[in-house]
């Protein structure tokens, strides 16, 4: 028996309460057992005393006592087997709510001893004449299976289920899929401990058109249950992927976001089989509007669809090409959203449009979040380099916002200049001055860079590129990394165009940046020009001023593999990060974590990477292209732009980081400096392909917040893995 | 699936916490308490931490939370926690901590209900309220045909309705309700203006009535011309899940058996032709650094016969506003300060006619360079009997096996809070 409470104390009343002979004050003492139970207070020790309450005809006292239960009976398995009885008798009860209530609570009761007498009154349920009994226990056997699965196997309860699935009952077969399902992702995810057959809940053309009936008639979330069984199914031929078509069509205009989704899911996949041009133009057509009627969702809901809008986007540019007006910002809309809807608006920028969205982005560029504000005037450089009639107007928009002389729009402005300057060369050159005359205003490394950038690269245009120069010559060593790699490559850039006025300078720099630099990187860097220098000022002006590759906003963000793959989830949190399951979930739902390990290890924190990844994946291009002395080879840079990319992530990182805290961005710093001490071990880091999982450790990995604050037991592990990797 | 379920109120306290599934302890809710609830910088509505997501709604200074460790279906779990809350408003009356404190009890029940083992289960309110109430039932035999009774409707083809209703009058009431969002540039261009209807409708009908419903609509996705010169085009519908779809689908009919009592029947959408109810014309200058001068002017650009009513306009002024004198012949203005606005308010606003407004802002002088955003106008109304994308309900036909005469009634609602902005 378990030990007694002292005989005073909030425990003891409640106790002496549950034993009352009165029944208003027993159940009074119920629930205020749950409320203890509910603000995190141990009330293990009254088990006795609530259990001794079970047997009522009041049904919402069952419930509470039930409730109870579940909480409990892991940690008083001796006494669960005292319920059992009453468990067993109400599993006959002439009313139906009890009777499923009884089952749907001793599945989730979860103690082993109970276990054993949950399979006969299971066996009844699972045949009970009332549907609401039997959609109660076939999510029942799921329960089971998740604890016991030789049990469900012995007793044939899965054999059970795949004749459900034909049951009269739409809800009762819309449960039952969602067993099923259950039970073959648990099934197929631990091959190894599993004895059975993985492939439990294989959908056969019987069970497709089974499914498809019921399809109509169930309830919204039974219908996302039957849509995602259907986007696991195999079409025969094209004439069958046309029917799934066909009939799932009419699913767009339910009311219920998530049904929208999944039928938006199916579509996608069911119409790779599907030829015929023109009803996959009708496909499309009519996906359009729902996906544009999901924005006057609520704006956690909106921001879901958004995300998916992306990824559909990437696929089918054509989708919502009219339609850009419904993605501008409202100026109340939360700043997920916003960011996102930004996104869209560049994907879907044509020359048409661009002048109602460049006065769009002009006016974001005024509002009150600085995050925000950059995001805007990123996407006006973006708008630039992807539309070249619009360049111009661009500009102009981008020297008048530089007019109002607002610090980090300057900053900003700069960098995106670098941009455009990179895409057009020799054709904005007249603003050089208005943007060195913002010089002093610059304090962000990156907008530095880029401004030095400019400076190195127009060199031979500006008369006093030296003197402008040797203001950051003068203050190198105090400058980010970043700012004194550009710095270095600058001054050798003015030096090969004008060899004779900067002699001085450029000796000057190569010794600071040899002799009192700490960053090896820099020094690095600074030994091999100098090293070109005195050997063949020629090859060094061949690598140091070779043509550059021409930058051009990437069409898609993820892989196109990956692409395909993530369609296929649509609505799903991997289509949200836009990222593979297998980033973020652990295989198999119990020993998950620790399965994991190496590259492929989750990234923690996920509002920051889904930030970066929309940050990067405008900046990727650029931020190689600053790195002046790569060869020409866009996608192999070596390890010198992986550790650039990497340094400049900090500022990205707090650009738009979801959960921006300090400790991180020093983590990342080490890891950036730690790239800098290998530069031979590049990351292999293709543009296009944005610091996905798989193979992008470099980012996902020193983003995990700091270890010191969270105690969840699952992040030791990604830690230890990013001690060990360094 | 949902593994977890949690209420938390703005201190991060734990009200409600409900584990579907065993791969959480109950102390994952103190790693949203320090990730979420005391981290003022959440920029996300989902958190993933290792290969747990959070997500999170906020409503009325509380956290609704699902937890997750799988690939979940992010838009499922949004929507079920938007659910959890319309039930809640529809059994509380609102919901907030008070109301959650109060009722946790009727909250575990109801919870357990709509979900079970992650899975989210029936939540039609209507049916949700005939077998959890806030008085206890006690199970006898009367309570047990009862409840096969209750039973056989959440999880019948018609879960939504009670076979056996019976009013003496029968009648339907009709609201066609649309909610205008605009935002026009401060030159007067329309850069967005759409309409998000929503037709609401509260069916006092006995038996099972079949209903079919006409409107002037041709949808875009269909382009025959069969509706006429008058038809406005919807962009997009989506109904209750009591319309049948497929009927739709095919010939455009909207046929359905109702609830009994009140439920959204359909939402659609309008782009096209937004007949844009106020007009707002504001000059506003800044004279100098230390004074702004608005006059703006109102114009309700519809039949005199309709008044707008509840009409605020919310105007920014300059964080360094020191004060604000107000010169109104119509309405009421005053200066907020704690919002940075002028509240002009305005009870009723005839057709026709033109109210103005005139102010001059006295500002401090600052040393920061920093512009002013000029966040737009916020407009706010109400307009009766008038649909700002010009739909007309032509028709509702209920029949039914006894066939009784039935009373309809419909009325037309066009109002705006919070999306009908305009720049300046």
């Amino acid at each position: 028996m378990s030990i007694r409470a002292p005989r005073k104390g909030e425990n003891y009343e409640l106790s002496v309460d549950l034993n009352s002979e009165y029944r208003e004050k027993r159940k009074d003492a119920i629930k205020r057992t749950i409320a203890s139970m509910t603000v995190g207070k141990d009330v293990s020790g009254l088990f006795p005393d609530v259990l001794k309450n079970m047997q009522t005809d009041d049904l919402e006292q069952k419930k509470l006592v039930y409730l109870y239960l579940m909480n409990y009976a892991k940690t008083q398995p001796e006494l669960v087997i005292l319920a059992v009885n009453t468990f067993v008798k109400d599993t006959d009860d002439p009313n139906p709510l009890v009777r499923a209530l009884a089952i749907r609570t001793m599945g989730c009761l979860r103690a082993e001893k109970i276990i054993d007498y949950l399979c006969d009154p299971l066996q009844k349920c699972l045949r009970d004449e009332n549907p609401y009994v039997r959609k109660t226990a076939a999510l029942c056997v799921a329960k089971l299976y998740d604890l016991k699965p030789e049990l469900v196997i012995d007793n044939g309860f899965l054999e059970q289920l795949q004749e459900m699935i034909s049951d009269s009952n739409p809800m009762v077969v819309a449960n039952t899929v969602a067993a099923l399902t259950d039970i073959h992702i648990a099934a197929t995810s631990q091959p190894s401990t599993s004895s059975s057959d993985p492939a439990i809940f294989v959908i056969t053309t019987n069970i497709l058109n089974k499914l498809l009936i019921a399809l109509n008639e169930c309830s919204e979330w039974g219908r996302v249950a039957i849509l995602n069984a259907l986007a696991r199914y195999g079409a025969q031929d094209e004439k069958e992927s046309e029917h799934i078509c066909e009939r799932v069509v009419p699913q767009f205009q339910h009311v219920n976001g998530s049904v929208v989704l999944a039928a938006v899911k199916v579509i996608m996949i069911h119409m790779r089989g599907v030829h015929r041009e023109d009803l996959i133009k009708q496909l499309v057509r009519k996906m359009a509007p729902p996906l544009v009627t999901l924005l006057s969702s609520p704006p956690e809901v909106q921001w879901v669809a958004l995300r998916n809008i992306n990824l559909l986007l990437q696929k089918r540019p054509d989708i919502l090409s009219n339609e850009m007006r419904v993605f501008f910002c409202k100026y109340n809309d939360p700043l997920y959203v916003k960011v996102e809807k930004l996104d869209i608006m560049v994907r879907l920028a044509t020359e048409k449009n661009v002048d109602a969205l460049l006065s769009e982005l002009k006016e974001y560029a005024s509002e009150v979040d600085v995050d925000f504000v950059r995001k805007s005037i990123k996407a006006i450089g973006q708008t630039a380099v992807k539309i070249d009639e619009a360049a111009e107007r661009c500009v102009n928009v981008l020297l008048e916002l530089i007019a109002t002389r607002v610090s980090y729009v300057v900053q900003e402005a700069v960098v995106v200049m670098k941009d455009i300057f990179r895409k057009y060369p020799e054709t904005y050159e007249g603003i050089i001055p208005i943007l060195c005359a913002n010089l002093d205003e610059l304090d962000e490394p990156e907008a530095k860079a880029s401004l030095i950038w400019i400076i190195g690269e127009y060199a031979k245009k500006i008369d006093n590129a030296d003197e402008l120069l040797s203001i950051f010559v003068d203050t190198f060593t105090e400058e980010s990394y970043s700012v004194q790699l550009q710095t270095l490559t600058a001054v050798v850039k003015l030096f090969l165009k004008k060899p004779d006025s900067s002699q001085g300078i450029v000796q000057r720099v190569l010794n600071t940046a040899t002799k009192d630099c700490d960053s090896p990187d820099v020094r690095d860097r600074a030994y091999i020009y100098w090293r070109l220098l005195s050997m063949d000022p020629a090859a060094a002006k061949a690598v140091v001023l070779a043509h550059r590759p021409p930058i051009s906003i990437p069409r898609t963000t993820v892989a196109p593999a990956l692409l395909e793959e993530l369609l296929g989830e649509v609505s799903s949190l991997a289509s949200v990060y836009h990222k593979p399951a297998e980033t973020f979930v652990g295989r198999g739902r119990v020993g998950a974590d620790s399965v994991r390990k190496g590259t492929e290890e989750a990234d923690d924190q996920f509002s920051t990477q889904k930030a970066l990844q929309t940050v990067v994946a405008g900046q990727q291009a650029e931020n190689l292209l600053d790195f002046d002395d790569a060869p020409a080879l866009d996608g192999q840079p070596k390890g010198l732009a992986a550790t650039e990319v990497l340094s400049q992530t900090p500022a990205a990182a707090n650009l738009l980081a979801g959960t921006s805290s300090n400790p991180l961005d020093d983590l990342v710093s080490i890891f950036g400096s730690g790239g800098g001490l290998a530069p031979t071990s590049a990351v292999p880091f293709g543009p296009g392909s944005a610091i996905p999982g798989r193979g992008g450790f470099g980012f996902g990995q020193p983003m995990s917040p700091a270890p010191a604050t969270p105690a969840i037991q699952q992040q030791h592990q990604p830690q230890d893995d990013l001690l060990g990797l360094f | 699936m949902i593994s977890a379920f949690f209420i938390f109120n703005q201190k991060g306290e734990v009200l409600i916490s409900r584990l579907y599934r065993t791969d959480f302890k109950r102390s994952i809710a103190d790693v949203f308490r320090i990730q979420v609830v005391s981290n003022s910088d959440v920029r996300s509505p989902i958190i993933t931490l290792g290969s747990t997501s959070f997500f999170h709604v906020r409503v009325n200074n509380l956290y609704v939370v699902a937890v997750t460790k799988t690939n979940a279906n992010a838009a499922l779990v949004f929507e079920f926690c938007y659910r959890f809350i319309n039930i809640c408003k529809s059994y509380f009356g609102k919901i907030d901590e008070e109301s959650v404190k109060n009722n946790f009890v009727v909250i575990y029940e109801l919870i357990d209900e709509i979900n079970d083992f992650g899975y989210p289960q029936n939540s039609e309110i209507d049916t949700l309220k005939t077998y959890i109430t806030t008085e206890s039932i006690v199970s006898s035999d009367y309570a047990a045909e009862e409840s096969s009774k209750i039973t056989s409707q959440a999880t019948g083809a018609t879960s939504w309705r009670r076979a056996d209703v019976k009013y003496k009058k029968n009648e339907a009431f009709v609201d066609v309700i649309e909610i205008v969002n605009l935002s026009m540039s401060a030159k007067g261009n329309v850069l967005r203006a759409d309409v998000d209807g929503h037709i609401q409708m509260r069916a006092y009908l006995s038996g099972t009535p079949e209903c079919k419903f006409g409107l002037n609509d041709k949808l875009v996705i269909d382009k025959n011309d069969r509706g006429g010169s008058d038809a406005v085009e919807l962009d997009d519908c989506r109904f209750h899940q009591c319309v049948r779809l497929n009927d739709f689908d095919a010939s455009r009919t909207i046929s359905f058996i109702p609830p009994d009592g009140e439920f959204e029947l359909m939402r659609y959408r309008s782009t096209s032709n937004v007949k844009l109810p106020l007009r707002v014309i504001p000059t506003v200058t800044e004279i100098g650094t230390t004074q702004v001068s608005y006059t703006i002017t109102l114009k309700a650009n519809f039949s005199n016969k309709l008044s707008a009513t509840n009409v605020v306009l919310r105007i920014p002024t300059p964080l360094n506003t020191t004060t604000v004198d107000c010169k109104v012949l119509s309405g009421k203005a005053k200066y907020a300060p704690s919002e940075n606005v002028v509240v002009w308010k305005l009870a009723r606003v005839q057709g026709g006619q033109e109210c103005t407004f005139t102010a001059a802002a006295t500002l401090t002088s600052t040393t920061t360079r920093q512009v002013w955003a000029r966040p737009p106008i916020d407009v706010d109304f109400q307009v009766l009997m008038f649909t700002a994308s010009g739909l007309i309900v032509r028709f509702l036909k209920v029949f039914e096996k006894s066939n009784y005469q039935s009373i309809k009634w419909v009325r037309y609602l066009t109002k705006a809070s919070g999306s009908y902005q305009i720049r300046f």
